[in-house]
């Protein structure tokens, strides 16, 4: 008997080691993109930096009969008669949308480069250098106002990108390979589009060029995966070299665009100075209220403080003025003692459904940030939506415009009115996720989550009461964790709809709907 | 000799929380048997605490952590099913703390584990006694803490599966004994729907790299008292290290080098079922972990069901 507990034991033993240890990504099996509308109008679409969808010209191909288009013909039979299984693969993945899987990257990417720089010997923190990117701290820290600010760029330029594209297409009305030569595969799924320019490769180029503002140490990584998803266009029989070069070449033009317009928005001076820094301690004071206090040891600046000055997609520096609230109660007022015992009173009976809340919404370090978080949010539903690739592009500007300016409009407040954390106000009043190093009124996650959820709303109406709640539930995360008031949040989401209002005016005049 | 042991921790338990639990002296892997319906309980207190830790191979402190403690008491029994097999069972009730920052500590019920151990084989071999055990044993989360805190999450909430081969020579009043284990460890379920490692990954499911450790214990063996010095290392296969200032998170590659003594003291004459046993631990080298300092105290009790003189017994003990 012993024995055969023994074997079983040592069964057990290798049946353990051989666990399957494959966890996988949910959208790691997707179909084609197969539109159900092609929205062949989207070259008149309203762009947002370009003041034509023809700003940069693109040549005309030549005719599907010339022999350097045979030549393209033969490169994708090359391809087909011998396709590997990464090959296939890479087809695959990327035919689920060049949109998503770009903005897959994106938020890796913001995860990757979302960590706090280490302290200096003295006491002091470095700054990220976009001089010096690879030297520690690698730049960026792609904290919440960096990540909402790229995420826009990236989505808005993609928008311009393909709305041109589009145009080009409807000007050109190039076939598709696989219609031109019927012995091609179309292994990415058929469309009714013009195959040039390629709005796969207008996404690889557009993205790849945007990143050498954004993430200078990834250019070479999201190099290769520009390659991977070219090939994968050029092999499936969706695009020839042509129709790709043309559209990486485009893509790359509207980049330097909105490159230029990062480089000059204000987003260079948001760190501020140690000047600015004390600055909004002595304002504080001077209104008899007390000031925020970095919570770190040793003490951190306070995050990208200058951030509430730049320039915004949707809300011009007026707008961003006019949406500041009404301040949070006096420092010293009855009723922030109240909210102080709240905020203890509720994190000494947090209960575990609240504290998944919080974990769910956190978001804090090397997470995609809040933004992010909606950004998941919105391509989960979209996949279920079959759109086109600009519109879906499209939907992806109006929520990164939203949320970079929420960023823009929430720094702006925090900043104004410099108020402490409830941890600072009590030391008792222990958290439930990292506080962050920012001023608590009003609640980013709020503004965040209310703008994201306006938006959305506006676009997928059968959704929207699902985002209001998901909102509100990423607001209350944020009581919950005791590093918010209750205040911080309620007055969040008012002015976060607000800003999200801006996106949806966009939507209604911007020739998609 | 009564001799009934403190069941190790899961192997879950995350390093970060609580390192030397894991293979704290004086857990199932000494080479000592419960005699037939016998049955050992006890409950033993443990503290550990570091300030400092390894992000990777990096050593720092954080005073946003200052000191990070876990205390857990930890209630356990040993059922002799035969005198050559036994089953021991084990739960603890663990505490969080960081004495500085404002991260608010954890605390609550951890896994069950469970061990069946078998004695496979005792010889003479010189003057001495070589015996050897096989053993096989699990863990199972008891309740819904969160894993995804660290470092102060009670522990890393996977069900795991263990296999173990111990070896033991006794000479006289002196004995080694060295033993290795596989630890299998199932994938966890995380509060959030997308986290980073080396990549992004869009899930909540986190997959559990699989750990392997030995141990080895050598000193005084008599039926009165166990005094033995303990070396241990452990290694997860696989994982990620932590980043510079980065937090730190349960499928990390945790490792850890840690050297410690043991007692354990049992009673004279009318109070010979009654046993204390004590011992602290101090880790050497560490990678993703804490650099804990613990100790702990306990005490066991044996209750005999065999209406015959109640014993636990080990074979070189009976041999010589």
């Amino acid at each position: 008997m012993n024995r055969n507990i023994f074997f079983l034991a040592i069964g057990t033993f290798f049946v353990l080691t051989a666990c399957n240890k494959s966890v996988s990504n949910s959208t790691a099996a997707l179909p084609a993109l197969a539109p159900a509308d092609e929205d062949l109008a989207a070259g008149s679409w309203k762009t947002i930096l370009l003041s034509r969808p023809d700003s940069f010209s693109v040549a005309t191909p030549v005719a599907t009969t010339s022999p350097l288009y045979v030549a393209d013909l033969n490169e994708i039979k090359g391809y087909q008669a011998h396709l590997t299984s990464d090959q296939k693969g890479q087809i695959a993945y990327w035919s689920a949308g060049g949109v998503l899987r770009w903005n897959e990257v994106m938020r890796e990417l913001m995860a990757k480069y979302n960590i706090p720089p280490y302290q200096n010997v003295d006491g002091t923190y470095p700054i990220p250098s976009s001089a010096n990117p690879f030297a520690y701290p690698v730049f960026p820290f792609s904290n919440p106002p960096y990540a909402a600010r790229a995420y826009a760029y990236v989505s808005a330029a993609q928008y311009d990108a393909l709305v041109a594209c589009w145009y080009y297409k409807n000007k050109f009305n190039r076939a598709a390979p696989y219609k031109v030569d019927s012995t091609i595969k179309a292994m990415a799924g058929k469309t009714g589009l013009s195959s040039y320019p390629s709005e796969g490769a207008v996404l690889a180029g557009v993205t790849a060029e945007m990143m050498q503002l954004l993430f200078p140490d990834e250019i070479a990584n999201v190099q290769q995966k520009l390659q991977q998803q070219e090939m994968a266009l050029i092999a499936s029989g969706a695009a020839t070299r042509s129709d790709v070069t043309a559209g990486e070449t485009l893509g790359r033009q509207i980049a330097e665009v909105f490159i230029a317009r990062a480089r000059a928005d204000k987003a260079g001076a948001a760190v501020g100075t140690p000047a600015i820094w004390a600055q909004y301690v002595t304002t504080a004071q001077a209104a008899n209220q007390v000031p925020w206090l970095s919570l770190e040891t040793p003490a951190r600046p306070p995050m990208l403080p200058m951030f509430g000055k730049v320039k915004g997609f949707l809300c011009d520096s007026a707008t961003i003025v006019a949406l500041r609230p009404g301040p949070p109660p006096s420092t010293s007022s009855a009723d922030m003692k109240a909210q102080t015992a709240a905020a203890l009173a509720q994190i000494k009976n947090a209960t575990r459904e609240q504290m998944r809340i919080v974990q769910f919404w956190a978001d804090g370090v090397a997470t995609v940030t809040p933004p992010g978080h909606w950004n998941a949010i919105a391509a989960t539903d979209f996949i279920q939506q079959n759109w086109s690739e600009v519109r879906w592009a499209r939907n992806m500007a109006l929520l990164n415009m939203a949320e970079m300016d929420a960023a823009i409009s929430c720094w702006d407040i925090k900043y104004f009115y410099f108020n402490p954390r409830p941890s600072q106000m009590d030391a008792n009043i222990k958290t439930l996720t990292g506080v962050p190093n920012f001023p608590a009124y009003v609640s980013g996650h709020s503004m965040f989550s209310s703008a994201a959820a306006t938006i959305l709303g506006h676009i997928l109406p059968s959704r929207a009461s699902a985002y209001q709640a998901m909102a509100q539930e990423a607001a209350n995360s944020r009581v919950f964790a005791g590093i918010h008031y209750k205040v911080d949040c309620e007055v969040g989401m008012t002015v976060g709809a607000n800003v999200g209002n801006y996106a949806v005016k966009r939507a209604q005049t911007d020739g998609a709907e | 000799m009564l001799n009934c042991k403190k069941v190790a921790f899961s192997a879950a338990l995350a390093l970060l929380v609580a390192a030397p639990a894991v293979l704290k002296a004086q857990t199932d892997e000494d080479a000592i048997m419960m005699d037939k319906k016998n049955f050992c309980i006890g409950a033993t207190y443990m503290r550990s605490s570091w300030d400092h830790y390894w992000e990777g191979t990096f050593k720092r402190n954080n005073q946003n952590l200052g000191t990070v403690s876990t205390q857990s008491v930890m209630l356990m029994g040993t059922y002799g099913i035969t005198r050559k097999l036994n089953v021991v069972v084990g739960a603890p009730y663990v505490w969080t703390h960081a004495t500085r920052g404002t991260l608010h500590g954890q605390h609550g019920v951890q896994d069950l584990s469970a061990w069946l151990k078998w004695e496979a084989l005792d010889l003479n071999v010189g003057k001495g006694v070589l015996s050897v055990y096989a053993l096989g044993g699990g863990s199972l989360p008891l309740t819904n803490y969160i894993a995804d805190f660290l470092p102060l999450s009670i522990g890393l909430h996977s069900k795991t599966l263990s296999g173990r081969l111990l070896v033991d020579y006794q000479l006289s009043n002196f004995f080694a004994t060295a033993s290795g284990t596989y630890t299998g460890r199932h994938d966890i379920t995380i509060d959030r729907d997308s986290y980073y490692t080396t990549s992004l990954h869009l899930t909540n499911k986190v997959d559990m790299p699989d750990m392997a450790s030995y141990n080895v214990r050598t000193g005084y063996r008599s039926d009165w008292l166990i005094a033995e010095a303990v070396f241990t290392q452990m290694f997860t296969l696989g994982g990620y290290d932590i980043r510079k200032n980065d937090m730190p998170f349960p499928s990390n590659k945790m490792n850890s080098t840690m050297a410690g003594l043991d007692f354990k003291y049992t009673l004279p004459k009318k109070w010979k079922a009654l046993s204390i046993v004590g011992g602290g631990m101090y880790t050497l080298a560490g990678r993703n972990v804490g650099q804990s300092t613990s100790w702990d105290l306990g005490a066991f009790y044996v209750l005999d069901f065999s209406h015959k003189q109640s014993k636990a017994h080990n074979s070189a003990a009976e041999k010589k």
